[in-house]
């Protein structure tokens, strides 16, 4: 005989879960005790909301759908921000949730939640277990469902007596058959066909790519592809880090808060090529003037997302990595008109500037251009959200690393549990979270939880006793009257490091920022570095 | 624009509360939804009535089709399918009107199918178009309560949807 929660473990055993992070309590006892025999390491962490945030940052650098374990009632409601991040950010997650039993359900009793209810909207799928013998094809076809077509959340909600009850054997089945689930992965040919025909007339064609290129694991080709057709490159904030930062033919980020380089190419190319990108408002404000003078060709795995924000002429849905093999097939040696390429090279030494300085803190852009320099070639940087996360996002110069933040759902308080994951995915590398002091203290508690993992994370504070985004919209909105956004009775950040007996420096100037991090980013012990940031340091 | 969609999906519990969170989440308006089994017990039919123009019902197709339990979204061809609701109607009725009424059933092809002494319940399967005729002409007697089922609806001809 075998239970229900002995069944959960060896589901994902044979799922190759590694790790697992969560929190728990009197309705997943059953599912903790047979973790407990397990070689799955448990990282526990200090709130809910971050062991889904950890999951996350652990699937973006693993390739693997990310864990995160809670129990009934307020864990599970406590799971959602993070579960509606990941699903926002097209993360493959599985978030299991203990839930009362059965005979319990609907009689609001002590830490009942309708978790599968209250995620409706934010899950790719989800699943209130009925039988024990239910389990394996569940889990089965949870990390299925999490890891395929567009990736995304699946929670799995499990009444106390499932995981008690037990059952005969425990077989994980090898196959899914779900009737209503079959992601086209392939591209149409004649699509790509006319993709191509309309790519080789263009003059000034550019490609847009999004996270959908990151997920897909297809940079390499990518890059290639970009290489080898000369055709400029921007991203969204999602697609960061798909080309190297200094490539000749990328032009960062576009949008509200992106490059002005980037959006004057958009502006004035006759063609885009929009790669696993959903062009929300903050990266395309006004849709309808992008599509009437340009040719869009919007290429995702969602046939949903085509089409739903940009009108377009050329929709191929599909998985990046077979359109873009297709692509490269059909293209032949394809290169783009020299006149576009040397137009945009001359744009982006016009645009650029350095950053303005102000006298006695430090300057955050240059920081971070910096700090690239300082890190090895495949270092992750996390982001929080703010303009600590613009700043990142336009400075941080990336070569074979990673650029993670929620681009999608901007959950303040994202990258500190969102480091732990990435750290436990990426041993080796270097990880560096760049956080406001907003969001910070968001998510301050999860420095138990790298101490208590000896997680080798840096932590570098932007401080400006500001919620610096907010009070930068009213600057320019709403007279300057900061309503709200300014931090008052923040604690010390060093006494809060040497709480948790992490190292830390305060500085004022970039140059001694510099020196600090240069030796702390060799060290293998977590670091916290408070920089103090001119409260009126603009975003771009 | 009206339009009407025929979707397949599995018969669990849980099914239709996805679907139906789907449209006031994402903004659809919807005329009329109704649901039943199929002759394959393990799948169920929706119909949605619903109103909106060309990119409305493209992302409410889309949309639907990214539920995982729901198998098959099938926009029907104006003109080329049949569609019935089932309506009942409870009409006032002096006994002095009774005639009329029974007479008005008769042309429309409605039927009788209880009398009070001041009402009568007409029952009525039909389109929409001739549903709503019936209520206009039952109107003037004064009509104590309806209830209607939601339009189902059917292709015309040999095709048939199927899982």
């Amino acid at each position: 005989m075998i239970s229900g929660a002995e069944i959960m473990v060896k589901c994902l055993e044979a799922e190759g879960v590694k790790v697992v992070f969560g929190y728990p309590g009197a309705t997943i006892c059953p599912f903790y005790d047979k973790l407990y025999d397990s070689s799955i390491k448990h990282v526990l962490v200090r709130q809910e909301q971050n062991a889904a945030h950890a999951a996350s940052g652990y699937s973006r650098c693993s390739g693997l759908p990310g864990v995160c374990v809670a129990t009934s009632g307020p864990g599970a409601t406590n799971l959602i921000t993070g579960i509606a991040t990941a699903y926002a950010d097209s993360v493959p997650m599985i978030a299991i949730t203990g839930q009362v039993k059965s005979d319990l359900l609907g009689r609001d009793v002590f830490q009942e939640a309708d978790i599968t209810g209250a995620c409706e909207p934010f899950v790719k799928h989800s699943y209130l277990v009925s039988k024990t013998e239910d389990l394996p094809r569940i889990f089965k076809e949870a990390f299925h469902i999490a890891s395929t077509g567009r990736k995304g959340p699946v929670l799995i909600d499990i009444p106390m007596d499932i995981q008690q009850n037990e059952i005969e054997s425990f077989e994980y089945p090898d196959k899914v058959n779900i009737i209503g689930y079959k992601p086209n992965t392939r591209g149409h040919a004649v699509q790509i066909k006319r993709a191509v025909e309309a790519i080789k007339n263009s003059r000034r064609p550019l490609i847009v790519s999004g996270g959908g290129v990151l997920s897909s694991g297809v940079k390499p080709k990518f890059q290639a592809f970009a290489d080898k057709t000369r055709i400029p490159v921007i991203s969204t904030m999602m697609g960061i880090g798909v080309m190297p930062s200094d490539h000749e033919m990328y032009l960062g980020m576009l949008g509200t808060h992106g490059k002005p380089v980037a959006n004057r190419a958009l502006h004035d190319a006759d063609l885009v090529i929009v790669c696993g990108a959903r062009l929300g408002d903050r990266a395309v404000a006004a849709p309808d003037q992008m599509s009437e003078k340009t040719t869009v060709i919007h290429i995702d795995i969602d046939p949903a997302e085509i089409g739903k924000n940009v009108k377009t002429e050329i929709p191929i849905v599909g998985d990046m990595k077979n359109v873009l093999n297709m692509l490269c097939d059909e293209i032949g040696d394809y290169v783009v008109p020299n006149q576009w390429q040397e137009t945009v090279k001359g744009w982006k030494k016009s645009f650029y500037r350095t950053p303005p300085k102000f006298d006695g803190f430090v300057e955050p852009r240059a920081l971070v251009q910096k700090l690239s320099s300082m890190l090895k070639s495949k270092a992750i940087l996390v982001a929080d959200v703010g303009q600590n996360q613009i700043w990142c996002a336009n400075n941080f110069m990336i070569r074979d690393g990673r650029f993670l933040t929620t681009g999608g759902m901007g959950t303040m308080g994202y990258s500190i549990p969102a480091s732990v994951g990435v750290k436990f995915a990426r041993p080796t590398r270097d990880v560096v979270v760049v956080c406001g002091d907003g969001s910070f203290q968001m998510s301050m508690n999860e420095l138990a939880t790298i101490v208590g993992n000896d997680l080798a994370i840096k932590i570098i504070i932007m401080r400006n006793h500001r919620l610096g985004m907010v009070r930068e919209l009213q600057d320019v909105f709403y007279e300057k009257r900061h309503s709200g956004t300014i931090l008052e009775g923040d604690p010390d950040f060093q006494k809060i490091a040497e709480a948790y007996g992490i190292d830390h420096a305060e500085v004022n100037s970039n140059e001694e920022a510099e020196e600090i991090l240069r030796t702390v980013v060799k060290s293998d012990k977590p670091f916290i570095l408070v920089c103090n940031v001119y409260p009126d340091t603009p975003s771009i | 624009m009206q339009y009407t969609l025929s979707v397949l999906v599995e018969n669990h519990a849980g099914v239709l509360s996805k679907i139906s969170g789907l449209f006031s989440r994402r903004g659809f308006n919807i005329d009329s939804l109704a649901v039943g089994v199929t002759n394959n017990p393990e799948v169920s039919r929706i119909t949605i009535v619903a109103n909106g123009d060309e990119y409305v019902v493209e992302q409410l197709e889309k949309q639907l089709n990214k539920v995982i339990p729901v198998i098959k979204v099938k926009r029907l061809a104006e003109g080329e399918f049949i569609s019935r609701e089932l309506i009942l109607i409870k009409v006032h009725c002096a006994a002095s009107k009774r005639a009329e009424i029974i007479k008005t059933a008769e042309i429309m092809q409605a039927k009788i199918v209880d009398v009070a002494p001041s009402c009568v319940t007409v029952e009525y399967c039909e389109c929409t178009n001739r549903v709503e005729t019936l209520i206009d002409l039952l109107r003037p007697y004064g009509i104590r309560e309806i209830v209607r089922t939601g339009t189902i609806a059917i292709d015309r001809g040999n095709t048939a949807l199927s899982v």
